[in-house]
């Protein structure tokens, strides 16, 4: 195993860790919300996607990497904005519409 | 010399995504997560546009484009369509993910490392898996594809021996990274598998599988991170796999099932003729008799479930529970957590509805609250509120976690018809000397229920 991996793996347990203790506090009323964040926040494949659209190495790859930054950016601009949408329709009891 | 700074960037993104998940924890922060987890999002694109490597912005400009099309509309869609959306948006992700692997396998084969090209292949096999199921997710969601489940003979050891096949060509290319005639196999295993795993699944546990897809589509980007080294897509990564996880053990917990049984079970055939024999009796009612014991009530408690969101009833109920709060009526409702078609989804119809947060109450938090309930107004929901899961062994949903409705002064249940619920299975909660039948469409009874009490008060 060299170091690079060895210091991926810390950072994958660590991190799943951590997930698991941030997301069993999110109340039950948002879980729906949960999810389409979370879902926005794994199109961080876009970081790849750009890599392998714009690196430019093969005309196969380009054109992977092209459907692949659709792909995530669909998600980026989707999950964002309904997570807000969504978030926006809840109000407290004795409060007007927002 | 920018490009230096690409690495605190990604760790400010990182910092950010936790943050997000974090913020979203309660509905006054929650709004806040959002716009930092747009901002680490906006900073790993932005790092990512910086790096040496991209040697042209062309193609990438037109991905910016058609993605932002077609992402704006998926925002837009009605909270009814939310499970459908989620299920197409993991589809979108886990590709992403699966053609990125795909891409980097084409590119580096065969000098890659063993490590690196287990990540690889777990990358692509979870991407393509996830993005088939995920596609058929939403077609049972959107109703296009029947929605009970559909099995055959020998489905699990079709389903387990495709996987195996899978796993079993995956291990061949770590082994052997330089057999790119293997590489098209083992995707198309890994597509048709996805498929299948999705055909046995019938609409109730939906919630279940959606939450599933959600860790796999994450994890998928995690491998990614392995491959590419890219520390800030392992935490990403990591972060949705586990809210995925923690989502789908609690959807399981509150059907009382296991995984396995959600993914190779097959719910929903088992009893349907059983309990038809038996010839009971209920009390039906009309919307008058109902809205009489309704407003002789200090407290009611709603309980409501996907029928509700199917009649597009929701905008009533907000009706009826304006009507009975002005009347001085303590009214909550009371949400299971498989309400509706993925985790939390009945909140968020009821928030919609302009039904505040704070009248919403878990099942934990209401169960306690039912014996001193004058009225349970049950709308739209069967299995979860059916007692024979606390006392009958013989049922299929003993065991299950429901809300005591049973134990409320009086119970009303609004329903087309005498229809057994998903799991197939008669509810002795309709056959109860204390439980009023009101027959008819949701919203044309909660619009009944509101007219009587409307007009009550004013004259």
């Amino acid at each position: 195993m060299t170091p690079e991996i060895e210091l991926s793996l810390y950072v994958f347990v660590l991190a799943t860790f951590l997930g698991l203790e941030i997301i069993r506090r999110v109340s039950p009323l948002l879980h729906t919300p949960l999810m389409s964040l979370t879902n926005a926040i794994s199109a961080i494949a876009v970081v790849g996607s750009l890599l392998v659209a714009g690196e430019q190495k093969s005309t196969l790859s380009t054109i992977l990497g092209t459907i692949a930054v659709a792909c995530s950016m669909i998600n980026i601009v989707g999950g964002y904005l309904i997570t807000y949408r969504m978030l926006r329709m809840f109000r407290k009891s004795g409060k007007g519409k927002p | 010399m920018i490009e230096s700074a690409i690495p605190v960037i990604y760790l400010a993104a990182a910092a950010s995504f936790i943050l997000a998940l974090k913020w979203l924890s309660a509905v006054a922060t929650a709004r806040r997560g959002v716009l930092v987890g747009v901002a680490g999002m906006a900073l790993a694109v932005g790092g990512t546009l910086l790096r040496p490597e991209i040697v042209s912005y062309r193609w990438i400009a037109v991905a910016f484009v058609a993605g932002t099309a077609i992402g704006i509309p998926m925002a837009l869609m009605p909270m009814t369509a939310v499970p459908q959306r989620t299920a197409l948006s993991h589809a979108f992700g886990a590709l992403a993910a699966a053609l990125v692997g795909t891409a980097e396998y084409y590119l580096r084969a065969p000098r890659i490392g063993r490590v690196t090209m287990g990540a690889l292949t777990l990358e692509v096999l979870l991407g393509f898996l996830t993005f088939t199921a995920s596609l058929m997710a939403f077609g049972k969601l959107q109703e296009i594809l029947p929605t009970r489940p559909i099995t055959y003979r020998n489905q699990n050891v079709l389903n387990l021996a495709l996987l195996g096949l899978a796993v079993g060509a995956g291990v061949w290319l770590v082994a052997r990274p330089g057999a790119t005639w293997l590489f098209p196999v083992f995707a198309g295993l890994a597509l048709v598998f996805g498929v299948l795993l999705i055909i046995p699944i019938g609409g109730a546990d939906m919630p279940t599988v959606i939450s599933l897809l959600n860790s796999y589509a994450g994890l998928s980007a995690a491998a990614m991170g392995f491959v590419l080294d890219n520390k800030l897509l392992i935490i990403a990564g990591s972060l949705d796999g586990s809210s995925g996880l923690i989502l789908s053990i609690i959807m399981c917990r509150a059907m009382n099932r296991s995984f396995t049984n959600v993914l190779f079970g097959a719910f929903g055939q088992v009893k349907a003729a059983a309990g038809a024999a038996e010839e009971r009796t209920v009390r039906s009612a009309t919307p008058a008799d109902a809205a009489e014991f309704l407003r002789a009530a200090e407290r009611v408690i709603v309980v409501p479930g996907y029928g509700m969101a199917v009649a597009q009833a929701q905008h009533k109920v907000r009706e009826l529970y304006d009507v009975l709060a002005k009347a001085g009526v303590d009214v909550k409702f009371a949400i299971h957590p498989v309400a509706g078609r993925m985790p939390g989804h009945m909140n968020v119809l009821l928030a919609e509805a302009d039904i505040p947060y704070d009248r919403l109450a878990e099942m934990e938090e209401i169960n306690s609250e039912f014996p001193m309930a004058d009225v349970a107004l049950v709308i739209g929901a069967n299995d979860v509120t059916n007692p024979a899961a606390r006392h009958d062994k013989a049922s299929p949903i003993y065991g299950m976690p429901i809300l005591d409705v049973d134990k409320a002064r009086t119970v009303m249940v609004i329903k087309r018809s005498m229809n057994p619920g998903f799991a197939g299975i008669d509810n002795e909660l309709y056959y109860m000397d204390r439980t009023l039948m009101v027959f008819g469409d949701a919203k044309a009874v909660v619009g009944g229920l509101v007219k009587e009490l409307a007009g009550g008060a004013g004259g």
